[in-house]
């Protein structure tokens, strides 16, 4: 079972069950589907930036349980981040689940559950495909 | 545990002639239960191939040496061996292709560029693997046909009163697959070929999924087509077969074209081969042919009917162990099936299923297994599926279902 932990921690476990920042932002919000083709994950995530700074996000989404955990514990950590910052979680975050932890020196604490991703190569694009399409969102925010 | 004696079916002796098994996962004993998307491989299959390369290898077809006419002659020779297996008429009606895909795509492309016109129309059903809908499609987009889909019931049964009414003598092709790799429907074929050929239609017959399991007999089922891979049959990847009516494969074009697929070529003209030459174009899978030929003599050598009651018995066994578990549903409960369970969890994702099970030394299959539309039925986007092979053991279906405990255990 300790090997079955080290990827479906308690935090993943709850993430899923009780995802943080669930639903529709219903008006001016940016938009963008994430789809994960060899799983058929899906995701819709909702955005709303002001004075620069992410003042609203949230999502829905149909998938595993890395693939939730991963877009709650995502809308939770960028609120109130400015693009650059969300840019540097991110390279972070993909650093982690190619490479592991254990060249990292400082690790944002939310995302120590993912260090033990990379051990499960099927698994790295669940955990990715929110951070594609929070990219993706960003994308068109810095368009307009 | 072992209580595969009650079947009289010496399961161990036979799982002792594939070296894989010796293997162990994650420290653990190999539980392979994915026999349904590729079977493993006897050491009898693998010999046979290096056999060839280390004895007797030269290209087919070609030299007049003695090397080239034995490798030329095991080729050929299997045609027979398949031949026989699927009771056709000669053995000359026998292709090699790359896969079930490539051979549906030929009959596609060879059959049905030549003879289906705009307003025409080919049935398949809801049920097919993507490689059974998409030739298809393709097909109907340049020729202006139409493509019909049986629909299935609940259980995964087709409804057959939606097939004969569709059927008209507009149906060119009715195209099915004899067993749902998703489900593990055995569908009523011999009778939905009947129906067929009394509106004139042209049968093909998917059996991907019933060759290594069941008697497929091509003439008491009425096919003038039939399909299979041969790595699903425990000989090696990259070899397919394509069985035709003789008749119906004189009336096709070439697939491809180039050499050994010719009787003469001039700068203005080429002269092909006669079938099954004319469908062989460039040098072809020699090993996998011959790989394959041995799979079929290790199956024949088995017999087919003690494995088909074998796999039934496993069926059966975690078909009752599965019922025990209430967070199980089950998808595909036809009353005819093949020995595969595809089922969901309440609020577990198949892909979490699959990477537990995986760290319990079980391989299942994870997806929608190219079945999409099979999957939007359910109102779902994927399963998890284990299939059951001869190999397999009472106690294979017990780590399993241990495993799928600890699974639920892990969400709780």
């Amino acid at each position: 079972m300790s090997e079955i932990n080290e990827l479906y921690q308690e935090i993943i476990l709850d993430h899923n069950k009780h995802p943080r920042n669930w639903g529709k932002i219903e008006h001016n919000a940016l938009h963008s589907e994430g789809f994960n083709p060899l799983c058929g994950d899906r995701l819709d995530l909702y955005l709303k930036f002001e004075d620069g700074k992410v003042q609203d996000i949230s999502f829905e989404a149909n998938g595993c349980a890395i693939s939730k955990a991963s877009a709650s514990i995502m809308t939770s950590m960028v609120k109130g981040k400015t693009i650059k910052e969300i840019e540097e979680i991110s390279h972070q975050f993909h650093d982690i689940i190619t490479k592991g932890c254990e060249h990292i020196d400082e690790i944002d604490e939310e995302l120590e559950v993912f260090c033990g991703v990379k051990d499960y190569p099927s698994r790295v694009k669940c955990a990715s495909l929110a951070w594609h399409t929070l990219n993706d969102v960003i994308k068109k925010e810095t368009k307009e | 545990m072992n209580t595969d004696s009650n079947c009289q079916f010496d399961a161990l002796k036979y799982r002792a002639d594939f070296p894989i098994f010796s293997q162990k996962m994650n420290g653990k004993k190999l539980v392979y239960l994915d026999s349904a998307a590729s079977t493993q491989k006897p050491r009898q299959v693998v010999e046979a191939m290096m056999d060839l390369y280390y004895k007797y290898y030269a290209n087919i077809h070609r030299g007049v040496y003695q090397l080239s006419q034995k490798t030329t002659d095991a080729y050929e020779g299997v045609r027979t061996i398949v031949k026989e297996y699927i009771n056709a008429n000669s053995a000359e009606e026998i292709i090699f292709t790359r896969g079930a895909t490539e051979s549906l795509n030929l009959i596609a492309h060879s059959y049905g560029k030549v003879h289906i016109k705009e307003g025409d129309e080919i049935i398949v059903s809801e049920m097919e693997h993507h490689a059974n809908i998409v030739p298809w499609q393709q097909l109907c987009k340049e020729t202006g046909a139409i493509l019909r889909y049986i629909p299935f019931d609940d259980n995964g049964e087709l409804i057959l009163e939606e097939y004969e009414k569709m059927l008209t003598n507009k149906t060119k092709i009715v195209s099915v697959v004899h067993i749902s790799n998703s489900l593990g429907t055995i569908n009523p074929i011999k009778y939905i070929f009947a129906k067929a050929k009394e509106v004139g239609a042209v049968t093909v017959m998917d059996a991907s999924q019933s060759i290594q399991h069941v008697k497929v007999d091509v003439q008491d089922l009425g096919a003038d087509f039939l399909v299979f891979s041969g790595h699903k049959i425990y000989g090696p990847t990259g070899i397919g077969v394509l069985w035709g009516r003789m008749p119906l494969l004189k009336t096709m074009q070439p697939y491809q074209t180039g050499g050994d697929m010719i009787k003469a070529v001039s700068f203005e003209r080429t002269l092909f081969a006669d079938v099954p030459g004319i469908f062989e174009a460039g040098t072809q899978n020699i090993e996998g042919a011959i790989g394959l030929g041995s799979a079929i003599n290790y199956v024949n050598s088995i017999g087919l009917e003690n494995i088909a009651k074998y796999e039934h018995y496993l069926l059966e066994y975690a078909n009752a162990k599965v019922a025990e578990i209430p967070q199980v549903k089950v998808i595909g409960t036809a009353k005819e099936k093949a020995s595969l369970i595809s089922f969901i969890l309440e609020d577990i994702h198949p892909h979490d299923v699959g990477t537990i099970l995986d760290k319990c030394g079980v391989a299942v299959r994870t997806g929608q297994h190219c079945t999409e539309p099979t999957m939007k039925h359910f109102g779902i986007t994927a399963t998890t599926r284990a299939s059951f092979a001869f190999y397999n053991t009472i106690d294979d279906i017990n780590v399993f279902i241990e495993s799928l405990k600890q699974v639920i255990e892990t969400f709780e």
